[in-house]
C-alpha cells in the first residue's frame, strides 16, 4: 500500500537538494479538489493499488478521480470524477484494479495536516511533510476542515450517498493515452541517426522497476555517437535520461534534484497526467514536437481547468444557500 | 554553460541565480545551480497571464536568462568563510578507507591528510537534502563509485571521482566512505533545514572517536 498526502509540490527548494513531489497527475488531483468545492492546491490522498479503506466519521462531500479502481462505498460502486456526498460511517473501498495507476481522494475543505517548507506533499525521505512524513497506515485518523454545507440535508433518507448530477469531461487530457509528446534535450543530438529514429518509430514498455521517483523504460538499446561523461545538472519532472545500458528513464514527482546521465528529451508538461496514468507493461510511443505546441497543449489544458472551476464554483455556491 | 568542473562557471551560475532571485518574475518556480550550470523552472500559465509574451513563453524566460547573464558579473559575490566541519577517519566510521589507502600505496594517515588539506568549494547540492558536492580532491585520492549500491549512514563522508560529499540523510549510495561527521547537515524542522548551500567554503578536521561520541551527544 502506498498512500500518500499530496498536494501540487514544494517549489523553490530544488537548490537545497530538496525535490518538488507533489501529485504524479496534476490534472486529476486538480479535478478532485475543483469537484469538492476546494483550492486546487488542497491536499488530496493519492492511492495506489491495492489501495486503503475509509471510513468516513462525518458526513461530508468527496471526490475520486484518476485511475479506476472501482471504487465502492458500502459496497456499491460509485463513479469517477463526480462530487459525492456521503453520510457519516460510510465505508469506502478499492476492490479491483480497472484501469490507470494511480486515484485521488478529496474532501470537502481538505485535509488537516500540517505544511512542511509551504507544502502538504509527503516527501518519505525527509518523513516530513503530509501525513507525519509517512505514507499512510491501517488505523491512522485524518480530520478534515468543517464545512458550511449541510451535508445530511443533501441525503435522501436510507441512502447512504448520493452521486451529484455533473461529471467532467476529460477527454482531452487521457486521448491516445500511449502517444506521448516530448521536446528534445540537450543530449538528443548526441543519439546516433540510428536511435534517433528508434527513439520515435519503436514502442517503449514501462519496465515494472517503475514508481514515483521515475519510469524505466524497455526498448531496443539507444547509442550515443560521443562518450563523454556528463557534469551532473539539474532535472526535472518529465526529464527522460539515457541510462548507461542504452535504456531510457523518464522522471516523475519524486524525482531527484540534479541528475548526470544524458537528457534525451523532456515530455511536455500536458502529457504527464496521461503518463501517469501508464502502469508497467503498458506502451509508449514518443513523438516529438516544438515548444511552442507544447506551451499551446498546457495553456489549453489550464484553459480546461479554468472553466471547470468556474462552474463547480457556482453549482458548489447554489448548495451552500 | 559547459560539461565540466569549474570554479568559474560555477561562480557565473550562482551569480546568475543571485540575480534572478533579487529580480524575479511572476511564474518563476524553483531554480538551481550544478556544476555549470543554471536550471530555472517555471509555470508557462502564469507568464503567459501575466506578460502576455508575443512570442513562446520559453523565449520569453530565455531572454530574462540572457539578462541574467548579463548582469552577474556586477553581482557582488561574498567572500564566505571556510565552514570547518570534524570527521572521525576511524572504524566504524570509515568502511572503505583502508582499502582506498592499500590500492594507493598511502598510509591512512597520509589519505587523511590529503582528505583534510584543501579547503573545498561547494559546487552543488542535489540527489538527496542537503548533499553536497564538493571539490576537487587531490587526484591521489580520487577513486571511482562503487558498482552496486550500499547502505550508507547519515553523516558518511564519502568520495566519488575528483568530488567527496557528506550524505545528510541514512540512504543507499556508491560513494567511498572515508569518514563520518556528527555534525547534521540536514534537519527537516529547524528554520534552515540544510546546513551547507551551493558556494561555500568547506574544511574537514579530523578528531577521534571518543571526540565523535562526545560531539555526538552535546548536539
Amino acid at each position: 500500500m502506498l498512500d500518500t498526502i499530496q498536494d501540487l509540490g514544494r517549489t523553490g527548494y530544488s537548490r537545497l537538494g530538496i525535490n518538488a513531489g507533489g501529485v504524479m497527475d496534476r490534472y486529476a488531483a486538480q479535478v478532485a479538489n475543483m469537484l469538492v468545492g476546494n483550492d486546487t492546491g488542497e491536499a488530496v490522498i493519492e492511492i495506489h493499488f491495492p489501495g486503503a479503506q475509509f471510513l468516513f466519521e462525518q458526513n461530508t462531500l468527496i471526490s475520486i478521480t484518476g485511475g479506476d479502481f472501482n471504487a465502492l462505498l458500502n459496497d456499491e460502486p460509485i463513479p469517477l470524477w463526480h462530487p459525492v456526498v456521503v453520510r457519516k460511517n460510510a465505508v469506502l473501498h478499492f476492490p479491483g484494479l480497472q484501469s490507470g495507476s494511480r486515484c485521488y481522494l478529496a474532501v470537502h475543505g481538505g485535509f488537516c495536516v500540517n505544511k512542511w517548507l509551504n507544502s502538504y506533499s509527503t516527501h518519505l525521505k525527509a518523513g516530513a511533510g503530509g501525513f507525519h512524513g509517512r505514507k499512510l497506515e491501517k488505523g491512522d485518523e485524518i480530520s478534515f476542515r468543517e464545512s458550511r454545507i449541510y451535508f445530511a440535508g443533501l441525503l435522501k433518507p436510507g441512502r447512504e450517498y448520493e452521486v451529484l448530477k455533473w461529471q467532467v469531461d476529460t477527454g482531452n487530457t487521457y486521448r491516445h493515452p500511449n502517444e506521448i509528446y516530448m521536446i528534445k534535450g540537450n543530449e538528443w543530438d548526441q543519439l546516433t541517426e540510428s536511435s534517433q529514429q528508434h527513439m520515435v518509430e519503436d514502442n517503449f514498455t514501462i519496465h515494472p522497476f517503475s514508481d514515483r521517483m521515475g519510469y524505466q523504460l524497455k526498448g531496443v538499446d539507444l547509442k550515443r555517437s560521443i562518450d563523454t561523461e556528463l557534469v551532473s545538472s539539474g532535472v526535472s519532472f518529465g526529464t527522460i535520461q539515457l541510462l548507461p545500458n542504452g535504456q531510457l528513464i523518464v522522471l516523475m514527482a519524486d524525482h531527484q534534484t540534479t541528475g548526470g546521465y544524458p537528457r534525451i528529451g523532456h515530455v511536455i508538461s500536458a502529457h504527464l497526467p496521461k503518463l501517469a496514468q501508464l502502469r508497467p507493461s503498458d506502451c509508449i510511443h514518443f513523438k516529438i514536437t516544438d515548444i511552442g505546441t507544447a506551451e499551446d497543449l498546457l495553456l489549453a489544458q489550464q484553459q480546461e481547468l479554468n472553466i471547470l472551476q468556474r462552474a463547480c464554483t457556482e453549482r458548489l455556491n447554489r448548495m451552500v444557500c | 554553460m559547459g560539461n565540466q568542473i569549474s570554479e568559474g562557471l560555477n561562480q557565473k551560475a550562482l551569480a546568475m541565480q543571485q540575480w534572478l532571485l533579487a529580480h524575479p518574475f511572476e511564474g518563476l518556480k524553483d531554480c538551481l545551480v550544478a556544476y555549470s550550470s543554471l536550471t530555472v523552472l517555471y509555470n508557462p500559465v502564469i507568464i503567459k497571464k501575466h506578460y502576455q509574451p508575443a512570442n513562446t513563453v520559453y523565449a520569453w524566460v530565455a531572454d530574462r536568462l540572457q539578462q541574467a547573464f548579463d548582469n552577474a558579473s556586477q553581482v557582488k559575490t561574498e567572500i564566505r568563510d571556510v565552514i570547518r566541519i570534524p570527521v572521525c577517519y576511524e572504524e566504524p566510521f570509515a568502511p572503505d578507507l583502508a582499502e582506498l589507502a592499500r590500492q594507493r600505496h598511502l598510509t591512512r594517515e597520509e589519505v587523511i591528510h590529503l582528505h583534510t588539506a584543501p579547503v573545498y568549494n561547494v559546487y552543488m547540492i542535489g540527489f538527496l537534502p542537503g548533499f553536497s558536492y564538493l571539490g576537487e580532491v587531490n587526484a591521489k585520492i580520487a577513486a571511482p563509485r562503487k558498482e552496486h549500491p550500499v547502505p550508507v549512514q547519515a553523516g558518511s563522508v564519502g568520495i566519488a571521482g575528483s568530488q567527496t560529499g557528506i550524505y545528510p540523510l541514512n540512504s543507499p549510495g556508491g560513494w567511498q566512505i572515508v569518514g563520518r561527521t556528527p555534525l547534521r547537515l540536514f534537519e527537516p524542522f529547524v528554520p534552515e533545514p540544510v546546513k551547507l548551500e551551493t558556494g561555500d567554503k568547506v574544511q574537514f578536521y579530523a578528531i577521534t572517536k571518543n571526540e565523535f561520541m562526545e560531539y555526538d551527544q552535546r548536539l
